[in-house]
């Protein structure tokens, strides 16, 4: 965890030159688009296209179409919605807080992660933006005059969710924007063709490696870090308040806000995890991501979900703590009740399978942590599905209860916003530079200038 | 044809330390309008080339600023003023409640701050840039090092400032023109220099 000058060596295998570097990563924007490219990228686009297709069938019909039955108002939509913005969380996380704490092994994948994060921040805001059931007035949550004279209600967590996941996905667009400036300056330089030299030029902004540049654009960079570190903490804190403003049993609890971050980085270091073992073995970017990389996220898993972990005892102690038969009673619910199988779900997932990163073994292979990314996400999703739908099936009134069934649109919604954000993020491998090449070169052994 | 302006000269070095070394020594000479460019950020240059801290930092505070208090004021005038409305028994002004807002804005024009505030220091979009006609520049975006000198500096001087440029070890050096709209035709000036 040192980050002196000697452990530079461990960071980036393989004796890299500046120039390996530059070509290792410009060059997979470069060749032809292979074969297996247009094939993956066909089937997730089909599935994006589902997704568009069941949103206007949606507007069409209304939200109906979903499983949403009065007591349960809140389905699939909310748990996709926080599940997406979870899963963003850990690109900021590598990128902002990994920055400041100077760890320099970031640099391999907060490039990646970052895009991971602006990706699945589109998906999640497209679930309540759906889900609000006039969609084409979703206008009137921006505080603007208008002809009816009222303004939004500043005091409803819904309106600081908007505000929170707004200000997110433009602050970590901006972010990572700005962050691949160079390296798009890169791809202009070595731009054959002229279109391809417009395209990265425009976007580059002229960008010309100064060091009268270097000084401005490193600090807004930190400054960027810095702001991001207190914002990535504040939004799923006010996406919890969504839960934890509201009386309902299970949801009314202090625990939420600090619960949901942890969650939020335990499931986004999962699907890094995810994409990251796919993408550096079809594009050898071995050097760069290595195995001490992905063991190092590895047992950021095992905190996180240790830290899952001891939100849901807490959870239940509180309940039991508290003396409210309610809460009680819905502790018990999801442990025992109709959704029990979502509850244990969850419990395998999350608690049980990030253990296995005790072991040093399990944490540096490649097959181990490729399923348990995909099981703890499997777990996260469960996660917020047991915390939006059981307590809304079974409040107070016991006449009211209900059971909540998904329909086929909601199957379909989820799966098509998988297919969206692999769509996006398959677009970003083949056409940017997925690891931040300026910043690899900065910390080669040959980069240190004393 | 009109005559040509000469924008400086570029000169290339081998590697990060002898591009810091010849920074230091340009700078001893009194040169002011000059810049290294490197693949990433050097440590250590802003000191060698005698720069002063970015002023990026105020930018930002003021936006920050101005964001926490226009979120203040706004929810303040709509909640409390312009349709005071009792909402859960709250106080019209329930400070508690606008916190997240106020927070969440407050962020989001720093964050303006730091990266428009960035591009106006750096002057940047800036698609036109003599350095840009420099033979070798675009090797400065894979692993070339480089220092420019301004023929706008007083010390400026096409030869000697080559020849001083060649002592403190640069491999290749070329003096680079402005390229205005007549002087286009010509890809490239006819007497770049090469050493």
């Amino acid at each position: 965890m040192s980050n002196t000058s000697t452990t530079n060596d461990t960071l980036i295998t393989g004796d890299q030159t500046y120039h390996s570097v530059t070509e290792a990563i410009s060059k997979v924007t470069e060749r032809d688009t292979p074969k297996l490219w247009y094939l993956i990228f066909s089937l997730t686009f089909f599935l994006a296209l589902m997704f568009a297709g069941s949103i206007g069938y949606l507007f069409f019909e209304g939200t109906g179409i979903w499983g949403l039955q009065i007591p349960v108002g809140w389905g699939w939509a909310i748990t996709n919605f926080v599940f997406w913005v979870g899963i963003g969380h850990a690109g900021t996380l590598i990128s902002a807080i990994l920055l400041l704490f100077r760890q320099r092994r970031r640099t391999s994948i907060n490039r990646f992660a970052e895009a991971m994060t602006i990706f699945a921040v589109i998906c999640a805001l497209i679930f309540p933006g759906i889900h609000v059931g006039r969609p084409w007035v979703i206008y009137w949550v921006f505080p603007y005059p208008n002809q009816m004279g009222v303004w939004p209600n500043f005091r409803s967590p819904l309106l600081w969710d908007f505000f929170a996941v707004g200000t997110y996905f433009t602050v970590s667009l901006l972010f990572w924007y700005v962050g691949m400036v160079p390296d798009l300056a890169m791809l202009r330089d070595r731009a054959k063709r002229r279109l391809r030299k417009l395209v990265y030029g425009i976007f580059s902004l002229g960008w010309r490696n100064s060091h009268k540049n270097w000084k401005h654009y490193e600090l807004s960079v930190l400054i960027l870090a810095g702001l991001a570190t207190p914002l990535v903490l504040s939004v799923h804190s006010v996406v919890s308040f969504d839960f934890a403003v509201g009386i309902i049993p299970g949801w009314h609890s202090t625990i939420f806000p600090p619960y949901f971050v942890a969650g939020a980085i335990f499931s986004g270091f999962a699907m890094v995890m995810t994409l990251a073992v796919i993408a550096r073995k079809v594009y050898g970017m071995e050097d760069f991501i290595t195995i001490n990389h992905l063991e190092k996220m590895n047992i950021i898993i095992l905190v996180t979900g240790s830290m899952v972990a001891y939100s849901y005892v807490m959870e239940l102690f509180v309940a039991w703590y508290s003396g409210n038969q309610y809460e009680q009673f819905i502790a018990m619910a999801r442990m025992t009740g109709p959704y029990a199988w979502a509850y244990w779900t969850m419990i395998i997932c999350n608690v049980l399978v990030p253990q296995i990163f005790w072991v040093k073994k399990l944490r540096r292979s490649i097959p181990v942590m490729f399923v348990a990314s995909i099981l703890i996400n499997v777990g996260m999703w469960f996660e917020r599905f047991v915390i939006v739908v059981s307590s809304l099936a079974q409040d107070y009134l016991p006449s009211s209860w209900d059971y909540f069934a998904p329909t086929f649109w909601d199957v379909i919604m989820l799966i098509g916003s998988f297919g969206l954000f692999l769509s996006l993020f398959v677009l970003f491998l083949r056409w940017l530079p997925m690891i931040a090449a300026f910043e690899v070169k900065g910390i080669l052994p040959q980069s240190e200038s004393h | 044809m009109t005559e040509k302006r000469t924008y400086g000269i570029i000169a290339e070095f081998e590697d990060s330390q002898t591009l810091l070394q010849a920074v230091r020594e340009v700078r001893d000479a009194g040169y002011i309008h000059f810049d290294a460019h490197s693949p990433f950020p050097i440590h250590g240059m802003d000191e060698a080339m005698g720069e002063r801290r970015s002023p990026l930092g105020w930018i930002v505070g003021g936006l920050g600023l101005l964001g926490c208090g226009g979120a203040l004021l706004l929810q303040w005038w709509t909640s409390a003023v312009d349709y005071p409305l009792v909402v859960g028994g709250k106080p019209f002004f329930s400070l508690p409640a606008f916190i997240p807002i106020t927070f969440e804005l407050t962020i989001l024009l720093a964050a303006f701050g730091a990266v428009f505030g960035m591009l106006f220091l750096n002057q940047l979009p800036k698609f036109y840039h003599p350095l840009f006609y420099a033979d070798r520049f675009e090797q400065v975006t894979d692993g070339g090092f480089f220092l420019s000198i301004e023929a706008r500096d007083d010390r400026f001087d096409a030869g000697q400032t080559q020849a001083f440029l060649e002592k403190t070890g640069s491999s290749y050096s070329e003096i680079i023109y402005e390229h205005t709209s007549e002087s286009e035709e010509e890809e490239k000036p006819e007497e770049g220099d090469r050493a």
